[in-house]
């Protein structure tokens, strides 16, 4: 039977360095990046026949709606349940991302992602969960822009990809400014449309955007994040306009 | 009285947690909500084809009424009547507040909801958002989560995992385990009541729709702790499902709610491109067999018939365990718009365009409609008094259950699009019955000496550092997937009693072998070992329970089918037919001459097996094993009757 060669750049702990360890596991049909980490916890044995603790990712429904299992595939960042191994080069190398701190091996800490939506709000006022009526009519077309929008699952992948977001700078980033685009769209959400644009103004925010376009290639579900930048740019200029004559 | 906020912990970030966790802090309420990932990763992101609601958009005369009789047929009348009631009432309710929230759900030209066909009706009742539902309900309700995390009243623990029940000298619940999947330390919280949304147990079979975090430990540490456990073996096997080596990924019912054909070559031996088959070659045989319902019979028909197919008849594509189902006439605008999410799945899994080629599919497991035993308070209009501090409790007083972790509301199967509503329903509908328990308790959580508190963390501390301290042989993973094989080929679709004996001693193997395991990772920093280990061992006891359930209960109801149990309904029979013995029963002598041949024998069979087990199964752990007892059924609203799809 056929072996895959796998490459898994490891780290212990926050801060400690990194290291390299190649493992061998058998190749199945249809095998995904997953199924092979999943190789390893049954025979955490390194090719050179080294006894190891067995790598730690994050992962969850491995049908890429859930937006846990991204890293580094080959130099490319990507869910790890999408990246079936036999449309990748060989040996395979995988790496935690690099825009977020590792927390151990190939899990990273997205904590600042999840900082981000309550800093643009990324929500619809509602009075409360209790029986008031119907929502807002909408039209079709409206609700489709906005649903391929919401399919953002807080993955990275467009954060990792982009030259303007550092593992220590505050920039939003795409994702970010996606979501404000989403709420502000809503008939509801649109209420608090200036709170959202005002957060996104300062430093970190969309004027920081370089137009580098990477984000929407590296974009699991197609989300057109080049379009929400440019349209919260616009937003927030006619805000900024705005402010100045009312604030 | 307590004179502070009340406080609860809720265990589980999906649609039941999120749902309750938000109608506490409306209640001015505290909650912390206790999540093994971050939020927004749970596996409610996976359900993809809609939430049921009786709106009647279409003007076909739908109403709560008759969604609540669907439901109830087609778990085959396993289910609490008032509660299936009171939940099909709220779901349009629940509908228009998930809209108010911005769910995206597709719309009809004047821009209202629109709603589609699911399995088990034949009314389109079914709200969705393209075919990622599940995914867009969690985030809407993240997001009132995390808005009110941001204005202080909820709280989350990402990354931290629920280990056990905090119990009184009483034996009542006053707060929980958490172990910090990060820095290793367990610790207790304190809490007026404790709640486990915490999903289903797909993992016991290794492989299945579910997601990885879908072990049923936490349930399963509910009943070790002597809670009871119902309906077990009770488990859905979803008809249609893509193979895979890591997991086996949903194809949505929706894809037939849309029209979507499921059949295979008539001959076996066709080796044909599909496309290339013409129609008079193909075998559908959903369509045959169920001319009303079609390719939408409810899941546990429809499984059966492909693994007949397939199994008995040989009829697989290509020899394989898989049949068609077949999108290739709708247009790709239509399948876009309505099935995008599901279609990129096959597409990316598969490296096959279902828009182009008919899918290959099989069934799997997929969800479990037993759970965690709770109770309910009804009020005296066949629907639930939402402010019985009952509601939801497990038999652990101060511990409550919700979502897919109990087994109220979908009897022996449950119905497309169900799922999503029961999670919500139960989430919203607890927390009034919640406040009302803390504000009934003579001590509350206050006056329990730190003593208890003190007493299990050690208890659980040393349990993790034993774990730590295994070097036998056995690799939990390995050991694992041998549980999940011997489930596999066992307890699934169809079920014997001597299988199911036998599969019983090897899980005792595996019991037995699981003293033998090696923890391959004892660092204290995210370290999954220990926790995974500890996951294993409950798993091994809720397989147990699911097939101890499945070998004592000698019938065919729902998902749970024994062909030697199997009463054969006759071909034209009438359910109404049924009704009708049962009034001249009650009115005097039945008229033998009155019924077509064969069936009053039927019927005599059909009333003599409900009233044998027309009940709910109730595991307590007892001398290491499921000491298994039944209770009765509250089917006060609608007379059970033999169940009818064609």
């Amino acid at each position: 039977m056929k072996n895959i060669t796998i490459k898994i750049k490891r780290q212990d702990k926050p801060g400690s360095s990194s290291y390299w360890q190649i493992f061998e596991v058998p190749h199945k049909p249809f095998a995904n990046i997953i199924s092979c980490l999943m190789e390893i916890q049954k025979s955490p044995t390194t090719q050179s026949g080294k006894e190891v603790s067995p790598v730690t990712w994050d992962s969850n429904c491995l049908e890429e709606v859930c937006g846990s299992c991204t890293m580094l595939i080959n130099g490319r960042v990507r869910q790890a349940c999408t990246a079936l191994v036999d449309n990748l080069e060989s040996p395979i190398t995988l790496e935690p991302m690099s825009k977020f701190p590792v927390v151990r091996d190939l899990q990273v800490s997205r904590d600042r992602m999840f900082e981000n939506l309550k800093k643009v709000k990324a929500w619809v006022d509602i009075d409360g969960s209790h029986d008031i009526g119907e929502g807002p009519i909408m039209r079709d077309q409206d609700r489709a822009k906005r649903y391929v929008m919401s399919e953002c699952m807080t993955c990275g992948c467009c954060l990792e990809a982009c030259p303007q977001f550092t593992i220590d700078n505050t920039f939003l980033g795409a994702s970010t400014f996606n979501q404000v685009r989403l709420f502000n769209l809503h008939p509801t959400g649109e209420m608090k449309k200036e709170d959202r644009l005002n957060a996104v103004m300062g430093e970190g925010g969309i004027t920081d955007c370089g137009n580098a376009q990477v984000c929407v290639e590296v974009c699991p579900k197609n989300i057109p994040l080049t379009e929400s930048i440019a349209d919260i740019s616009r937003q927030t200029t006619w805000q900024a306009l705005k402010n100045l004559f009312t604030k | 009285m307590i004179n502070r906020k009340k406080k609860i912990i809720v265990i589980g970030g999906g649609l039941a947690g999120l749902a309750l966790a938000m109608k506490f802090c409306e209640r001015n309420g505290e909650v912390t909500v206790v999540s093994y990932q971050s939020l927004k990763r749970s596996h409610s992101v996976c359900a993809q084809g809609g939430i049921n609601a009786a709106i009647d958009a279409k003007n076909e005369g739908d109403t709560p009424e008759k969604h609540f009789y669907d439901t109830i047929k087609g778990g085959d009348f396993l289910a609490h009547q008032p509660l299936v009631r009171d939940m099909c009432y709220q779901a349009p309710v629940i509908i228009h507040l998930m809209d108010r929230m911005g769910v995206a759900f597709n719309r009809t030209g004047e821009g209202h909801l629109d709603f589609r066909r699911f399995g088990g009706t034949l009314y389109n009742r079914t709200a969705f958002a393209g075919a990622t539902t599940g995914q867009q309900l969690v985030y809407a309700l993240d997001e009132q989560v995390r808005r009110h995390v941001h204005d202080g009243s909820a709280k989350t623990l990402e990354w931290h995992e629920y280990l056990g029940a905090v119990l009184d000298s009483e034996g009542i619940c006053r707060g929980a385990v958490i172990h910090d999947l990060r820095t290793d330390k367990i610790y207790t919280l304190d809490a007026d009541a404790v709640v486990l949304a915490t999903g289903g147990p797909g993992q016991v079979y290794a492989r299945s729709t579910n997601s990885v975090v879908n072990t049923g430990a936490a349930a399963t540490t509910a009943y070790l702790q002597g809670a009871k456990y119902a309906n077990g073996e009770f488990i859905q096997i979803h008809p249609t499902a893509i193979p895979g080596q890591d997991k086996l990924r949903l194809m949505s019912e929706s894809a037939r709610g849309e029209g979507g054909r499921i059949w295979v070559p008539r001959d076996a031996n066709d080796s044909r491109d599909p496309k290339q088959i013409p129609e008079n070659e193909r075998f559908y045989f959903l369509e045959e067999k169920y001319p009303l319902f079609k390719n939408l019979v409810p899941r546990d028909v429809a499984s059966r018939e492909i693994y007949d197919i397939v199994y008995n008849k040989n009829l697989g594509v290509s020899g394989d365990p898989m049949v068609y189902l077949d999108l290739t006439h709708k247009s790709r605008k239509f399948l876009d718009n309505r099935l995008g999410g599901i279609m990129d799945i096959y597409t990316k899994f598969t490296g096959v365009d279902p828009r182009e080629t008919p899918m290959k599919i099989f069934p799997a497991v997929h969800y479990s409609m037993g759970g965690l035993w709770t109770d309910y308070g009804p009020d005296n209009n066949g629907l639930i008094d939402h402010g019985s501090p009952r509601n939801q409790m497990t038999s652990i007083k101060g511990l409550f259950a919700a979502g897919e972790a109990d087994y109220q509301y979908h009897g022996a199967n449950r119905l497309g699009a169900n799922s999503l509503l029961s999670c919500i329903y139960t989430g919203l509908m607890m927390a009034r019955g919640i406040i009302n328990y803390t504000d009934s308790l003579e001590k509350s959580v206050d006056d329990i000496s730190s003593k208890v508190f003190d007493d299990t963390q050690s208890h659980w501390q040393n349990k993790f550092k034993e774990i730590k301290r295994m070097s036998g042989s056995e690799n939990p993973h390995k050991l694992h997937h041998e549980l999940g094989d011997i489930m596999l080929a066992n307890v699934l679709i169809v079920r014997d009693n001597k299988s199911l004996e036998k599969a019983y001693h090897q899980i005792n193997d595996i019991e037995a072998r699981f003293k033998d395991v090696k923890c391959l990772d004892t660092e204290d920093w995210a370290n999954p070992s220990p926790s995974f280990i500890n996951q294993l061992y409950c798993m091994i006891h809720l397989s147990k329970i699911i097939t101890k359930g499945a070998l004592m209960r000698d019938e065919f109801r729902g998902s749970h089918y024994k062909p030697d149990f199997d009463m054969h309904q006759p071909k034209d029979f009438d359910p109404h037919e049924y009704i009708d013995y049962l009034e001249q029963k009650q009115y005097g002598e039945v008229d033998g001459t009155k019924f077509p041949t064969g069936h009053l024998d039927y019927m005599k069979q059909f009333e003599a097996n409900n009233k044998k087990w027309l009940k709910t199964t109730v595991a307590q752990y007892k001398d290491n094993e499921p000491d298994i007892t039944y209770e009765e059924v509250n089917t006060s609203l609608v007379t059970p009757r033999p169940r009818k799809y064609d």
